[in-house]
């Protein structure tokens, strides 16, 4: 029997039916999955073929697992996407103030968003990371290249790139809640994600090194390695400093959507 | 019940509301009226906790809106602009909306009846026309069954039918007891409607009275095959009195009096209609002062 007064689970279930009952969801989940697996596996393509002709050190410091997961980097545009909608239509089309009429506690209604955002997008972050290790392996096999799910390191990072994911969409609903605009919203994770990566490019050698290791895609893909490598954060740090990232924007979010007007 | 006390807005120095003191009561439908602009999507909005008041407080029986325990078993609201998502189905928004309140889904398709959009409801909103629109939100608004109802401007975009159709359904609503409060700048759609006015200028309310007070009958129309004579009858008393085409329009006196003195004196009489001044005269007379922009003639 459902209470008959407004709480917090039936503002995720009012949202729940929120987000299937909109195109954009199924979209963003279709290509999300399409995007990381399909492009990891031509990635993965494209090494193997090209495997002759590398030279030692290339093969010596080859990642299998980060390189077969490397698809994972564009699920970001497709995810990110959906975080954003789920906020910015609200204000684009004047929902909010239907929605809110109905959850007039703020920080309920976005945490309810949150919840039900990051659950789609943990379970389609998952099947693609998944996806795109196993087609990718299947493929570095050819060449005796790949990694198995049981070796060291690998469930942690196929999982990791799940998580990944699941924190993109979680900044992205940030950033839709900060902005409350889609295309702007959509152009500032896209912006800080693909474009401020090449700030550090600029920068003096060691000082870019470092800067770019705490860039929001570096660290938040960090995850997905298994070697140590010198451009990267060890996984689990470079993780936490993207969900650090991550609780900043959501706290700014949350600040912001309890205060404004609607 | 609603009540605002010193409800105050201002939007970057600019007041749009200017500490509103009203109360919205049980009952009857309560007429919002005044000008565009004058303050009053300012003040629903107030009323939802959409915006937040700059000063003052809004309750809603008694609390404010984001501490009733189900807002929307208690208030409806209707709000000017479009508020759903053009490519959700009406039935999936209110699926949704129900569910965040704990409200039966069967009472979905209950006000889908209820508005006549049954036969649409799993369509895109995006497709409906403006009116179709319009009794989505007013679907979304029954939805609770609550005491409260708000309608901001809701005939605007309405063919003849509609409008008809959310007249007789505010008025219905206000007869089963229900809180009705509906904002308008259509003074002849507050006239045929509203048992009760909230007049508002320039974000100030400028008067909350019963219609009956506000626009008092100021003289009474007269037909008769003897007028001449009635006329002269009515001088004799010496009341106030024009002649206006085949009618005799006096002022200051009730029907009765003028029927009592027509059997008196003898005189056949074929109408008696006390005549309120329109309450377009009545609301100009209280505006002339408040409102933003004069329209210039010509």
């Amino acid at each position: 029997m459902t209470p008959r007064r407004a709480t917090f689970a039936g503002a995720v279930a009012g949202e729940w039916i929120k987000i299937w009952t909109v195109r954009s969801t199924l979209w963003s989940m279709f290509s999300t999955v399409v995007v990381t697996v399909g492009l990891s596996s031509l990635l993965a393509l494209a090494y193997t073929l090209s495997y002759d002709r590398l030279g030692f050190r290339a093969r010596l410091a080859f990642d299998p697992v980060a390189y077969g997961l490397a698809g994972l980097n564009f699920g970001v545009i497709t995810l990110g996407v959906l975080g954003v909608l789920v906020v910015s239509t609200e204000f684009s089309s004047g929902l909010i103030r239907t929605s809110l009429s109905a959850v007039p506690r703020r920080s309920r209604l976005l945490a309810a968003k949150a919840v039900v955002l990051a659950m789609i997008a943990l379970v389609v972050g998952l099947i693609s990371s998944f996806l795109a290790f196993f087609a990718s392996q299947a493929i570095f096999s050819m060449r005796r290249l790949g990694a198995g799910i049981g070796d060291p390191e690998v469930l942690r990072a196929v999982t990791g790139g799940g998580l990944y994911l699941t924190l993109i969409a979680l900044i992205s609903l940030g950033a839709g809640a900060i902005v409350r605009h889609t295309a702007g919203a959509i152009t500032s994770v896209l912006g800080v994600l693909f474009v401020a990566p090449i700030f550090g490019v600029f920068l003096p050698e060691d000082w870019g090194r470092t800067v770019q290791k705490f860039l929001p895609p570096a660290a938040g893909s960090a995850i997905l390695t298994t070697r140590e490598t010198p451009i990267t954060l060890p996984p689990w740090q470079g993780f936490g400093v993207f969900a650090g990232y991550t609780a900043v924007v959501l706290v700014i979010a949350f600040a912001l959507f309890r205060r404004r007007d609607v | 019940m609603i009540s605002a006390a010193g409800l105050t807005k201002v939007y970057g120095g600019k007041t749009a509301l200017d500490h509103a003191d009203f109360a919205v009561r049980p009952g009857v439908v309560t007429g919002f009226l005044g000008p565009n602009g004058a303050g009053k999507s300012t003040a629903m909005r107030l009323i939802l906790g959409l915006d937040r008041a700059t000063a003052g407080s809004v309750t809603v029986n008694g609390r404010a809106y984001r501490d009733l325990p189900a807002p929307l078993r208690e208030v409806g609201a209707l709000l000017e602009a479009k508020a759903w998502h053009g490519g959700r189905s009406a039935y999936n928004h209110l699926r949704f909306l129900a569910r965040t309140n704990g409200i039966p889904r069967k009472r979905v398709g209950e006000v889908l009846d209820v508005v006549g959009l049954h036969d649409v409801a799993a369509k895109r909103a995006r497709g409906y026309s403006l009116g179709m629109g319009q009794r989505l939100g007013i679907a979304a608004a029954l939805l609770g069954d609550p005491g409260i109802l708000m309608f901001d401007e809701p005939v605007n975009g309405l063919d003849p039918e509609g409008i008809l159709w959310i007249r007789r359904l505010m008025q219905s609503l206000a007869a089963e007891g229900r809180t009705v409060f509906v904002s308008s700048h259509l003074m002849s759609e507050m006239a045929v409607t509203a048992g009760h006015l909230i007049v508002i200028g320039r974000g100030r309310i400028l008067a909350d009275t019963s219609m009956e007070d506000f626009i008092p009958p100021d003289h009474v129309r007269v037909r008769s095959p003897d007028l001449p004579a009635l006329g002269r009858a009515v001088a004799a008393e010496n009341w106030q009195a024009v002649t206006g085409g085949d009618a005799l329009l006096v002022y200051g006196v009730t029907p009765a009096a003028i029927g009592d003195l027509a059997f008196r004196a003898g005189l056949r009489v074929h109408e008696l209609t006390p005549v309120h001044p329109s309450l377009e005269e009545a609301f100009m007379r209280l505006t002339a002062d408040s409102v933003e922009f004069h329209g210039v003639d010509g």
